[in-house]
């Protein structure tokens, strides 16, 4: 039971008090995407999935604003440098003040291994700021700025907030820069699959018969394919002089050649139910034809299971990404995403020396993890008028 | 409207048609509704179900004819064949058109059925599945007239309204969303929905089976009501005995996709002639506990054939307890047993079969 | 001969506790089931009949539970004795604190004080008393043979060995009516038409030789034929086994060919109780006066005048009316009294009782 299932009374029944009729009508002309929100609303974890998916793609928007440098930038001086952590104020005479630094770096030389490494000085300090002027660089290819959210006020000396790689890059530029692509990568691919979904599964469902019988047995033989070795050919079929952007699409394309099929099933179903309900009878007996039966009836009845079944699919492309791009066959710098940065912590050595550089897994867990809580939630929303 | 309909006259056959009187609105002959089975990966066609075998019967203008029978008797299939829901297999369905035509709707395609969909519509059994949850009431009740290119903007609202007051709802709520209704308000919209195009025929499909009880005579009175104030004419499809008697004036009784009886709701009840309607007459739980003990309730042996595979000759002859070896053989014709009163079993005249007395106890 | 109390139930409440406020499913409902009695329970949907009776097996889905109230089962010494607690008594006994032991007074249990997911309310379950359904699927297993989950129910409660079980399984379907028996027990419920499916559930319900046997709207789902079978083959089992039957039913046609005793609900409430003559022929309470005129009955209503409809429709769980249930629809409706009181049940004669302040006596 539901909101859905406040009824009204009838005109002859008495009338209820005023305060409970004006509730009462609210939810009396409430549409579906109203009851959804509602419904959704009381979804806890849902709410918290889709918040976090939210900050997510605003950070991907926002990358050169936030990321502290350009994840290309190589420091060779600073190889493997540990996170430094950020302070935000500073011990004076007067007491506390906010003064944002973090601390140094001093070079220790294993007498052993007579390796150098680098570990936090606690008596240098670094000046940080936020708002701070920086490497220049074109927001959204559109204009010039110089403005970081937050990095060192001496463009000299570089901050890494969470530790450098194998060649002084800032991880968390790295990973700000990789969030764009992954995330991007996961909703191109899945707008892709929407659209071949939505056509072959909306056919095969509406036609039925040979038509239909045919596209579930391509959809069955897409599927049985192993999947990674199939990435793994196609991606190994792109041209490894393509530009980096072309690439990038390429992955797209093969990642949503086999998200669709998914989909397709989805849409397929939903027509094959949706064609035996008594409203879509009923809207035909009225006259309608089939267009206006499919775009007026039947389109707005299955859009938000739709939309609930996409975006419970990006996850699965966003790990398809990580997957490919860590095995090497993805993509590949000056692009950067987060597979692409997981292939830096591929052998133990570079892990026991720099542990921080898992940490772009973790923004792959947060991320699958808040998209599927997300994707949970809008699906049990999707048919507010369940009984 | 009438204009659209040129190519409507060449199915026109009202000519060789002996038994048309002026006053038949809807004349069903040989309708026939065969469903393929297919199994195999190639979906092959290995049989049929044959919802509806061959039946025919006549609705007379103003009346309300009543289709009964149990579950997979064909009569929701034969309400649907006619509202052109599906295409038919075999037969014709002769429908008059307004300037006194009969018009063959079997035929038509879906643009030349548009006109009669109009003088034909439905009202569906389930009132949560038959209403578009995502639609407010003016659109379910406006679409058909919206659609028709009836009326629109103003003008339509105002119908709406109208039409809701009809049916016993506020013109007020019709921008509320079916969930804000209960079941019986449900069924009054798909009533309005249903006469928004000054329909001459509705067929009604289990229109209040799916009803409470204290629900369900409101429906049924204010069938009634209609009916008189819109000069309607009803098919009226139920495998409730009780409602039909209460609603109908004449009364076809199915089994297994075929007609076994036609009469008078009156005649029928009070003298069947076909052991089937006597079964299932005297099912029907009497609600009056002192008539336990006098009833000799006819207890139907196994289940009901089943439509792929019926028996050979009369399909009620493996449960019928009158029967006798030519059943088994013959397949026995729908035939005037009186006046009006037909019936398809070879010993109607023989049997004595008992019906419902006027009390209410089974004589 | 009133023959002796099989369950007593006092006072139970079922909520249910959702989102949106509190459905009072079952608000205060009193009635008692006589053993080898039928009773039949009639009401609207919404009205609680289902929930009383799966609040008496502790059955109530989630988030439903039985907030106040008993139902005192009267456990017949045949099922206190002859039970396989004796067998069981001698491993674990002591924790089983309402065994009486072999006395010879009736025991009396609480059901609504048991843990649902109690040993002791699992072995009332189908063995004392047992539950059909109105869509048989829903409680047969899809993936094993009806023969086996009659089998299974019989070995679960009784000490009969695998093959005296199969016997009995037999034994049992050719008496609910299943023609060849023996072949049938290896068939699926899929294979199985509706009206045979139930004849399985019955079979499987009386497997144990319950005393209560609850049945609710056994026959909704059914044809008028297959129903009228079914309804036949309960009363013949009802002669045959002794068991106590509780119908529920919304079908006044029903409760009149079945009930010795009838109670009606409305909204969560008992309205009306007593045998099944007074409440047909001289019914008190305006909702069943109502009912009982709103049905078009065969024969009567042929010469076709309108019928007498209850005016407006079952209110809402959340937005009951404050006093008597049934006041906004009702034509004997009291300003200030009937929407102040909820009426208390009021004797009418043994057994028979009204809830309604048209009766109370001044």
């Amino acid at each position: 039971m539901a909101v859905t299932d406040v009824k009204t009374l009838s005109p002859e029944a008495v009338a209820p008090g005023a305060a409970e009729a004006e509730i009462e009508s609210s939810v009396s002309v409430a549409s579906q995407w109203q009851l959804m929100w509602w419904k959704f609303r009381k979804h806890r974890m849902a709410m918290a999935g889709g918040i976090v998916t939210l900050i997510i793609y605003a950070i991907a928007l926002f990358v050169e604003f936030l990321a502290p440098s350009s994840p290309g930038v190589i420091r060779a001086d600073y190889t493997w440098a540990p996170p430094q952590r950020l302070h935000f104020f500073r011990q004076t005479d007067e007491g506390m003040r906010w003064d944002p630094y973090v601390n140094g770096y001093k070079v220790e030389i294993d007498p052993e291994a007579l390796k150098r490494t680098f570990v936090i000085d606690e008596e240098q300090v670094v000046d940080a700021g936020f708002f701070v002027k920086g490497e220049p660089y074109e927001m959204w290819g559109l204009w010039e700025m110089d403005l970081h959210f937050v990095g060192s006020t001496d463009p000299e000396v570089p901050i890494y907030f969470l530790g450098a790689d194998r060649m002084g890059r800032d991880l968390l530029s790295s990973m700000i820069y990789g969030t764009r692509v992954s995330m991007s990568i996961g909703l191109l691919g899945v707008f892709m699959s929407f659209f071949l979904g939505i056509m072959l599964g909306g056919v095969s469902g509406f036609y039925g018969g040979t038509v239909d019988n045919l596209i579930q047995r391509i959809i069955e033989f897409i599927r049985s394919i192993p999947t990674i070795p199939l990435w793994m050919g196609l991606a190994a079929a792109l041209p490894t002089d393509w530009p980096p952007l072309r690439i990038y699409f390429g992955i797209t394309i093969i990642l949503s050649f086999i998200g669709w099929t998914g989909l397709a099933r989805v849409v397929r179903g939903r027509f094959l139910s949706l064609r035996t309900e008594d409203f879509v009878m009923a809207a035909r007996l009225d006259g309608a034809n089939e267009v206006t039966t499919i775009w007026r009836h039947m389109v707005p009845s299955f859009f938000s299971h739709i939309i609930a079944s996409l975006t419970l699919s990006i996850p699965g492309m966003i790990l398809a990404e990580t997957s490919l791009s860590f095995l090497g066959l993805g993509l590949r710098r000056p692009v950067v995403s987060w597979g692409v940065l997981l292939q830096e912590a591929q052998n133990i050595r570079s892990v026991a020396t720099a542990p921080w550089l898992l940490i772009p897994g973790l923004a792959v867990l947060v991320a699958v993890l808040a998209l599927n809580f997300f994707g949970d939630g809008l699906r049990d929303a999707a048919d507010p008028y369940n009984r | 409207m009438s204009a659209q309909l040129t190519n409507g006259s060449q199915h026109t056959t009202s000519k060789n048609n002996s038994a048309t009187a002026d006053n038949v609105l809807l004349d069903v002959r040989n309708l026939q509704k065969w469903f393929p089975i297919s199994a195999g990966f190639f979906r092959r066609t290995v049989g049929h179900v044959k919802a509806v075998d061959d039946i025919s019967f006549q609705v007379l203008q103003g009346e309300t004819v009543g289709l009964v029978g149990e579950s997979g008797c064909g009569k929701t299939t034969a309400g649907r064949c006619i509202l052109r829901a599906y295409d038919l297999t075999g037969g014709q369905i002769l429908f008059q058109d307004h300037d006194g035509e009969m018009v063959d709707l079997a035929p038509l395609t879906n643009n030349e059925m548009k006109p009669f969909r109009q003088q034909v519509r439905m009202i569906f059994q389930d009132p949560f599945n038959s209403l578009n949850p995502r639609m407010p009431v003016i659109d379910i009740v406006g679409d058909p007239l919206r659609i028709n290119k009836v009326v629109a903007g103003k003008e339509l609202e105002d119908r709406v309204a109208s039409l809701l007051a009809k049916v016993g709802l506020r013109p007020e709520y019709m921008r509320r969303y079916p969930h804000a209704f209960s079941g019986g308000e449900r069924q009054r919209i798909g009533i309005a929905r249903a006469l928004a195009l000054d329909p001459r025929l509705v067929v009604a499909d289990e229109a209040v089976s799916a009803l409470d009880v204290s629900v369900r005579a409101q429906i049924l009175n204010l069938i009634k009501d209609l009916q008189e104030e819109f000069d309607l004419t009803y098919l009226f499809v139920s495998h409730d005995l009780s409602v039909i008697e209460y609603i109908c004036d004449r009364v076809v009784v199915m089994y297994v996709g075929k007609i076994v009886e036609v009469a008078e709701t009156e005649e029928l009840f009070a003298q069947p002639f076909h052991p089937y309607t006597e079964a299932l007459l005297s099912a029907v739980p009497n609600p009056d506990p002192r008539n336990r003990q006098q009833k000799a309730r006819i207890v139907l042996e196994g289940d009901v054939a089943d439509p792929a595979n019926p028996p050979s000759g009369c399909y009620f002859h493996p449960r019928c307890r009158y029967v006798q070896d030519q059943c088994s053989q013959e397949t026995p014709e729908l035939r005037q047993i009186a006046p009006g009163h037909f019936a398809a079993c070879h010993f109607a005249e023989e049997l004595t079969l008992a019906g419902v007395t006027a009390s209410g106890e089974l004589g | 001969m009133e023959s002796p109390i099989l369950i007593e139930i006092r006072n139970l409440k079922t909520h249910f506790y959702l989102d949106e406020g509190t459905v009072q499913a079952v608000n205060g409902v009193d009635f008692t089931i006589h053993q080898h009695k039928t009773l039949c329970v009639v009401g609207e949907s919404g009205c609680g009949k289902s929930v009383t009776a799966r609040s008496i097996l502790q059955i109530v889905d989630q988030p439903g539970r039985i907030v106040e109230g008993e139902i005192l089962y009267h456990r017949p010494d045949r099922l206190a004795a002859f039970s396989r607690r004796d067998a069981m008594s001698n491993e674990n006994g002591s924790n089983d604190s309402n065994d009486s032991n072999g006395s010879e007074t009736t025991e009396i249990i609480d059901l609504a004080a048991l843990n649902p997911r109690g040993r002791e309310i699992r072995e009332i379950r189908g063995q004392d008393i047992s539950m059909i359904f109105q869509e048989p699927m829903t409680s047969l297993s899809p993936i094993h043979t009806v023969g086996n989950q009659i089998t299974e129910a019989i070995t679960l409660h009784t000490d009969l060995l695998e093959d005296e079980a199969k016997e009995h399984a037999i034994e049992l379907l050719r008496r609910v009516g299943i023609p060849r028996p023996d072949e049938r027990f290896d068939t699926y419920p899929f294979e199985l038409s509706g009206g045979m499916r139930q004849r399985v559930m019955i079979a499987m319900a009386l497997s144990c030789n319950p005393a209560l046997l609850i049945a609710d709207e056994p026959t909704t789902a059914v044809d008028v034929t297959t129903q009228a079978q079914i309804l036949e083959l309960l009363e013949e089992l009802q002669d045959e086994f002794g068991m106590a039957i509780m119908l529920i039913t919304h079908d006044l046609g029903v409760v009149a060919e079945m009930a010795d005793d009838v109670v009606v609900m409305y909204l969560g409430q008992v309205v009306e109780r007593g045998d099944v003559d007074s409440i047909f022929h001289d019914p008190k309470h305006p909702y069943t006066q109502a009912l009982l005129k709103s049905i078009p009955r065969l024969g009567v209503s042929r010469n076709r005048q309108r019928l007498d409809s209850i005016r407006g429709m079952v209110p809402d769980p959340y937005n009951r009316p404050t006093g008597c249930m049934f006041g906004p629809r009702c034509d004997h409706f009291m300003p200030g009294r009937c929407d102040a009181v909820n009426p208390p049940a009021i004797q009418l004669g043994p057994e028979r009782e009204v809830n309604c302040l048209l009766y109370e006596e001044e």
